[in-house]
């Protein structure tokens, strides 16, 4: 039996971001991109502060990483700890449980809390990351959490022996079909084209006996009574509709953009994604993105740290010159 | 053979170091077909001997004072105050995995180091005035568990009308289906109104004020 201790309990303890004073920089996330955009920005010795709705972000839902530099294997929860510590040697503000609804550009930037509060800035950096997709189907809210989830690691093990559908093919639909395979009775992986996943991971699925991999088949509703008891896919090879039955499904379709704070006043590409130049600037003067919110190929814990880095060095040139 | 490493062990007594009070921690177990109170007492001896502030007590469902306590299933852990006062605040299941993080919280809550919260949201906690229950279901795995847990027990530590327990699923299984959870962590009040989340506090006390 093992634990997975978190001794930064004190987060509701740490110092907090105050109203009536006028940062450097405001950081909009805690996860990767925002605590390294925190430690950098500290570091050139400017008055910073964080506002997140949780610290650590999305790792907090992958179990293991191994892809982290300096590190062979560490727990999500481990390696998002050792960053907040880090912060937290600081003395960095960080204001948790608050989520921004609206930021404005007037004299200074304002971040407005849904608690109310409206902080002041002058540089701010969005590193709000990103939230699962959804598949987007008729049944997909109404079984939200009636066999419906988005989280692997947090209800997976509610279907020992069970039978659960994975839904996608990239290297997180893959992982989770895996693991999954250690605690169901049967996984049925469903994805629309083809895997997109890394070999070693498919190496590892394809030597499983108890999963069952429909490829090229789209899903097009959830259904079920009190829980949801099967799902409807089109058969993209025979262009027909099959039913496929589980107790529950795991959706791991990727991730989009959490931009809704900016209410359009930033430029977004087509993917939604923020758009930045090579130092991380967007459209508005100050106003910085870092990490999976921001444009940019790949999604990983480093880049997404490399990322706010940057962003922090930007916002501390910006102040340098005198720009605000 | 120890549960928790030394280097862990380290760390929970630099945090225990802010206890103020005692707090007296109460295991409760029972005889037959219980497979995790061996290693529920196990794993909470290894904590409470971290720190003279801790005591602790293993008692038998059938005891008194378990039904004083109100104690409904085993293995469960009360945290009691100084005074051996009830705060309502309970674990049913072993909190391990990343509950450990909720029952040291909740240690430190009792003890009176607990993060003091703003006038608003003390003004609404301190308004609760019918009986509250609220349970949230767990799983070991859930990295958002422990915060759930952790608002749940706060409330109810500061507002006596307020109980709280944490409930794991896979030890409590049939009690997990029959409130339907198959997603965690799954707040539960007075057997009736929901939450899926660890949700702000904000959305707890909302969903108190709505209880009929
Ligand atoms: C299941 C899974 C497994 C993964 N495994 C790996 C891996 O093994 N290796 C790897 O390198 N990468 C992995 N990734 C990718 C990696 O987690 C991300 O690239 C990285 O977390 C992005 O960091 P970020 O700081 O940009 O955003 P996030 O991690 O998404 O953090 C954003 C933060 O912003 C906060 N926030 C969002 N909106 C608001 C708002 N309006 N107000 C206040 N706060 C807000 C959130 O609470 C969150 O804390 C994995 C991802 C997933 C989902």
């Amino acid at each position: 039996m093992g634990f997975e201790l978190n001794l930064n309990l004190g987060t509701a303890k740490s110092r907090k971001v105050e109203t009536g004073i006028i940062y450097d920089t405001l950081i909009v996330g805690g996860g990767p991109a925002g605590l390294n955009a925190a430690l950098y920005a500290k570091r050139k010795g400017l008055n910073v502060g964080v506002i997140t709705e949780k610290v650590g972000g999305q790792v907090l839902n992958t179990y293991l990483v191994e892809n982290y530099l300096g590190y062979k294997s560490i727990t999500g929860e481990e390696l998002m700890a050792k960053f907040e510590e880090h912060v937290k040697e600081y003395d960095v503000p960080v204001t948790t449980e608050e989520k921004v609804v609206r930021i404005l550009n007037n004299e200074y930037k304002e971040i407005h809390t849904s608690n109310g509060n409206v902080y002041l800035a002058k540089t701010v950096i969005l590193a709000s990351g990103t939230i699962p997709r959804m598949l987007d189907v008729p049944g997909e809210k109404e079984f939200y959490s009636k066999g419906v989830s988005y989280c692997a690691i947090c209800d997976g093990s509610l279907y020992q022996q069970g039978v659960v559908i994975v839904a996608g093919g990239g290297n997180s639909a893959v992982g989770t079909a895996i693991d999954m395979a250690r605690i169901a009775k049967k996984v049925k992986l469903v994805h629309r084209s083809e895997f997109r996943a890394d070999k070693i991971l498919l190496d590892k699925l394809y030597a499983l006996t108890n999963v069952e991999i429909f490829l090229q088949t789209k899903i097009e509703e959830i259904q079920g009574k009190s829980r949801m008891t099967n799902i409807v896919a089109l058969d993209k090879k025979t262009n027909k509709h099959i039913v496929i039955e589980a107790e529950g499904i795991f959706i791991e379709i990727g991730h989009i953009p959490k931009t809704e704070c900016l209410h359009g006043m930033i430029d977004l590409d087509d993917k939604g994604e923020i758009i930045v130049n090579s130092k991380a600037e967007t459209n508005i003067p100050g106003i910085y993105a870092a990490g999976d919110v921001a444009q940019g190929e790949y999604k990983q814990i480093i880049i997404s740290a490399a990322e706010g880095a940057k962003a922090a060095l930007s916002a501390n040139e910006y102040i340098n010159e005198g720009k605000h | 053979m120890a549960m928790i490493d030394d280097n862990s062990k380290t760390q929970i007594k630099n945090v225990f170091g802010q206890m103020k009070e005692t707090v007296n921690v109460i295991i409760v177990t029972k005889k037959e077909h219980c497979d995790t109170c061996e290693d529920t007492v196990n794993f909470i001896t290894e904590i409470t001997d971290l720190s003279e502030k801790l005591t602790l007590e293993v008692i038998n469902e059938t005891d008194d004072k378990a039904k004083t306590l109100n104690v409904e299933m085993a293995p469960a852990i009360i945290l009691l105050g100084a005074d051996g006062k009830d705060y309502g605040i309970k674990f049913y299941g072993i909190p391990a995995g990343h509950e450990i993080n909720s029952f040291i919280m909740g240690i430190l809550e009792v003890s009176g180091t607990g993060e003091t919260l703003s006038d608003n949201l003390m003004k609404r906690i301190n308004g609760i005035s019918k009986p509250v229950d609220i349970k949230v279901f767990v799983t070991l795995g859930c990295p958002h568990c422990p915060g759930a847990v952790a608002k749940a027990h706060k409330i109810a530590l500061l507002n006596e009308n307020v109980h709280a327990e944490m409930i794991e699923a896979n030890i409590f299984g049939e009690v997990a289906q029959k409130y339907n959870v198959s997603s965690v962590p799954k707040i539960v009040f007075n057997d009736g109104s929901e939450l899926i989340g660890d949700q702000p506090i904000e959305a707890f006390l909302s969903t108190i004020e709505t209880l009929s």
